[in-house]
């Protein structure tokens, strides 16, 4: 086990090892003149001198390379000349905004997907199994974005319009300024992501929940006297939980880097609406820096997934 | 009245082929501390029948009765099935290691069957009374074992906790459903032992299902010979063995080895049972019985007492009396159906 985790992360590591490799050549390598970009339009040859000399751009490409590894090593993804502060603090000021949008959906949706997983899985065939199933494709092929503004229209425009302004047009409030308004701004997002997600959730947690129901232990479980509900539960859905766990890793580890739609559907300055803000204004060194902090965050989900598996299975734990 | 008594059973599944009449008519009944066991080749519907007593047969079409200390299960209430089940009716399967949960501590299984019938159990005194349970059925170092889980028990081993398990609250009637098929000869051989000694000291009745005749000579007091979803033939043990009546029964007896009574197992007899779907009319056993005739084709044999023997049935057209079934020859070749129609 312990062997594997290490494998687990050495791969990791070659992976982010690979990402760095790939930006690296995309932004700096390319024949186009990094200088220039990152110095804005309206910058005189001498500014486009100094960036060129500060980014080490007139040393050799692979003392340039080492010092980009380095210095994202040391947590420094380098400077936001548009906004005159570090691409860190730009990360660390939307990172709070699409955790909360993230994290928050994610409860959402897992409480949905999976307790309509398991009273599909329960009542195969029937008219809630197949009316649930229709409903999660229903969300499943909706795209992202439509969802949002549906949202928007009919519980922010028209319930404003008819005098019941509850929920604000988009927009962050922080924690600082109290939970309730937090949650108010951030109500509408998290029901239109979890939406869509809960439906992947739905389908997922019912087919492994039938496969799990119809196992031998599952017999055993009832021919022991135990009540419905705790062998659909305790025995059943324990197993069938897995291959969710699994999946909600891997969705988590990609939300946490950013919800591209969601974020500016609801303009919510997370760091999805930063990176499109940032590709909008050629904004070079925040680009990089939410494309590793991202791929990072994917590293990482994934090697807390194989940690979970071991937890939750100890046919793994203990080989 | 005997403990359980089964009577008239159907049950049916509805498939896209059809509707699959998996056991058709079945009757028998077992005894308070006496074993039952219950032969016949693979698909004759034993698991079925037995899991249907206790209900654990979903989505299936059950009629008949299963009347089990004065009450039928089959029509009782969820609840009066839960008390049941477990503390009244133990059962052990034939995989032992697809039947315990891959995920528990098997101490853990075992106390959580414990508890869901007397919540006034301590977790403490169960968890005592499984490591008990666990020596009981020879399993080393049971205290300590109480902490592993099911994959890290063998396979004859794992059968032992399943059948700790099944022990547990001391039932009264032990459902073991081929116990013994997954595991080496030398482990089933242990494992029908321990179960042997639990019966004699506990008192509990057995239904074996077996493919296996070696098993059913060396543990049962009752035989009942299942073929097509309905018994055969039903005897004690010593009348299956040296007066049995039924072709099939015969049948079943000459694929063991030379000087009977060995460990052989079943080799199959001449060609395959019948589809149980759409099945025609007639003993389900002709197209394979070396004594057929065109009567046997058209007309289904009921379950008759045989040799003025009470308890001794059989469901074949042949005559009913000793001699009159002794003369009989059977024909070194079987008739097709086609050539009798
Ligand atoms: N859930 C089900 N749906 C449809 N058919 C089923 C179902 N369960 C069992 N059957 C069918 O019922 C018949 C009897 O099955 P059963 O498992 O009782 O046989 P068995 O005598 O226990 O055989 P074996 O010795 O292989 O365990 C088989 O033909 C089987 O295919
Ligand atoms: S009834 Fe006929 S076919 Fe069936 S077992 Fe008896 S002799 Fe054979
Ligand atoms: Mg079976």
């Amino acid at each position: 086990m312990i062997r594997f985790l290490i494998r687990r992360v050495a791969l990791g590591v070659l992976v982010m090892w690979l990402i760095t490799v790939a930006v690296f050549g995309l932004f700096f390598v390319a024949p186009n003149n990094v200088a220039r970009t990152l110095a804005g339009r309206q910058a005189t040859p001498a500014t486009i001198h100094l960036i060129e000399h500060r980014l080490g751009l007139d040393l050799p490409l692979w003392k340039q390379y080492t010092n980009f590894v380095g210095n994202a090593l040391h947590g420094d993804l380098g400077f936001d000349y548009y906004h005159g502060v570090p691409v860190t603090q730009i990360i660390g000021q939307a990172l709070p905004i699409t955790l909360s949008l993230a994290i928050g959906a994610a409860v959402i949706w897992l409480l949905l997907g999976v307790f309509s997983g398991v009273l599909s899985a329960v009542r195969p065939r029937t008219f809630s199994d197949r009316s649930t199933t229709a409903l999660a494709l229903f969300f499943y092929s909706m795209p992202s974005f439509l969802l949002a503004l549906l949202f928007l229209y009919f519980l922010y425009f028209r319930l404003t319009k008819a005098g019941f302004a509850i929920f604000p047009a988009g927009g962050y409030s922080g924690l600082t300024a109290g939970v309730g308004e937090w949650a108010r701004h951030l109500i509408l997002p998290w029901v239109a992501l979890a939406l869509l997600l809960a439906a992947t959730y739905t389908r997922l947690t019912r087919g492994s929940m039938l496969d799990v129901l119809g196992e031998d232990y599952i017999r055993t479980a009832r021919s022991k006297g135990l009540r419905e509900r705790r062998v659909v539960l305790r025995h059943g859905l324990r197993s069938a939980l897995t291959p969710v766990v699994t999946q909600f890793g891997i969705d988590l580890g990609q939300l946490v880097g950013g919800v591209v739609v969601t974020e500016t559907v609801f303009s919510l300055p997370g760091l999805g609406k930063t990176a499109i803000d940032a590709i909008n204004t050629q904004d070079l060194p925040v680009i990089i820096g939410i494309v590793i902090f991202a791929s990072a965050a994917v590293v990482v989900a994934n090697i807390l997934v194989d940690i979970m598996y071991a937890v939750l299975d100890p046919r793994v734990r203990l080989h | 009245m005997a403990l359980l008594e089964v009577d008239d059973l159907h049950v049916s599944f509805d498939t896209p082929d059809g509707l699959v009449q998996a056991v058709r008519g079945l009757t028998f009944s077992v005894e308070r501390g006496k074993t039952l066991a219950i032969v016949g080749e693979s698909g004759s519907g034993k698991s079925v029948s037995t899991q249907t007593i206790t209900k654990l047969t979903r989505g299936a079409r059950v009629s008949g009765r299963a009347i089990f200390e004065g009450e039928d299960l089959l029509t009782a209430s969820p609840d009066h099935l839960r008390r049941v089940r477990g503390a009244k009716i133990g059962m052990i399967f034939q995989d032992p290691l697809s039947s315990l949960h891959p995920y528990y501590r098997v101490g853990w299984q075992i106390v959580e069957m414990i508890r869901a019938h007397d919540h006034s159990t301590s977790r403490r005194t169960a968890r005592k009374r499984a490591a008990e349970l666990l020596g009981l059925v020879g399993i080393p170092r049971p205290a300590e074992r109480l902490d592993d889980y099911p994959h890290q028990f063998s396979g004859g081993m794992r059968q032992r906790v399943m059948i700790a398990m099944a022990m547990a609250l001391n039932p009264v009637l032990l459902i073991a459903d081929e116990p013994t098929t997954a595991l080496d000869v030398t482990v089933q051989a242990q494992v029908l032992g321990v179960m042997r000694d639990l019966q004699e000291d506990f008192g509990t009745a057995i239904i074996l299902i077996t493919h296996d005749l070696g098993v059913v000579a060396e543990m049962s007091d009752d035989v009942v010979v299942m073929y097509a979803g309905t018994a055969m033939e039903q005897a004690s043990r010593r009348d299956i063995f040296y007066r049995h009546h039924h072709p099939y029964t015969e049948g079943l007896l000459r694929s063991l080895p030379a000087h009977g009574g060995g460990k052989g197992r079943l080799i199959p007899i001449a060609g395959s049972p019948p589809s149980l779907i759409n099945l025609p009319s007639g003993c389900p056993f002709a197209p394979r019985c070396p004594y057929a005739w065109d009567k046997c084709f058209r007309e289904t044999p009921p379950l008759d007492e045989v040799f003025d023997e009470p308890g001794h049935r059989s469901a074949c057209w042949l005559p009913h009396d000793w001699e009159g079934r002794q003369a009989c020859e059977p024909r070194t070749e079987t008739i097709d159906r086609e050539e009798t129609a």
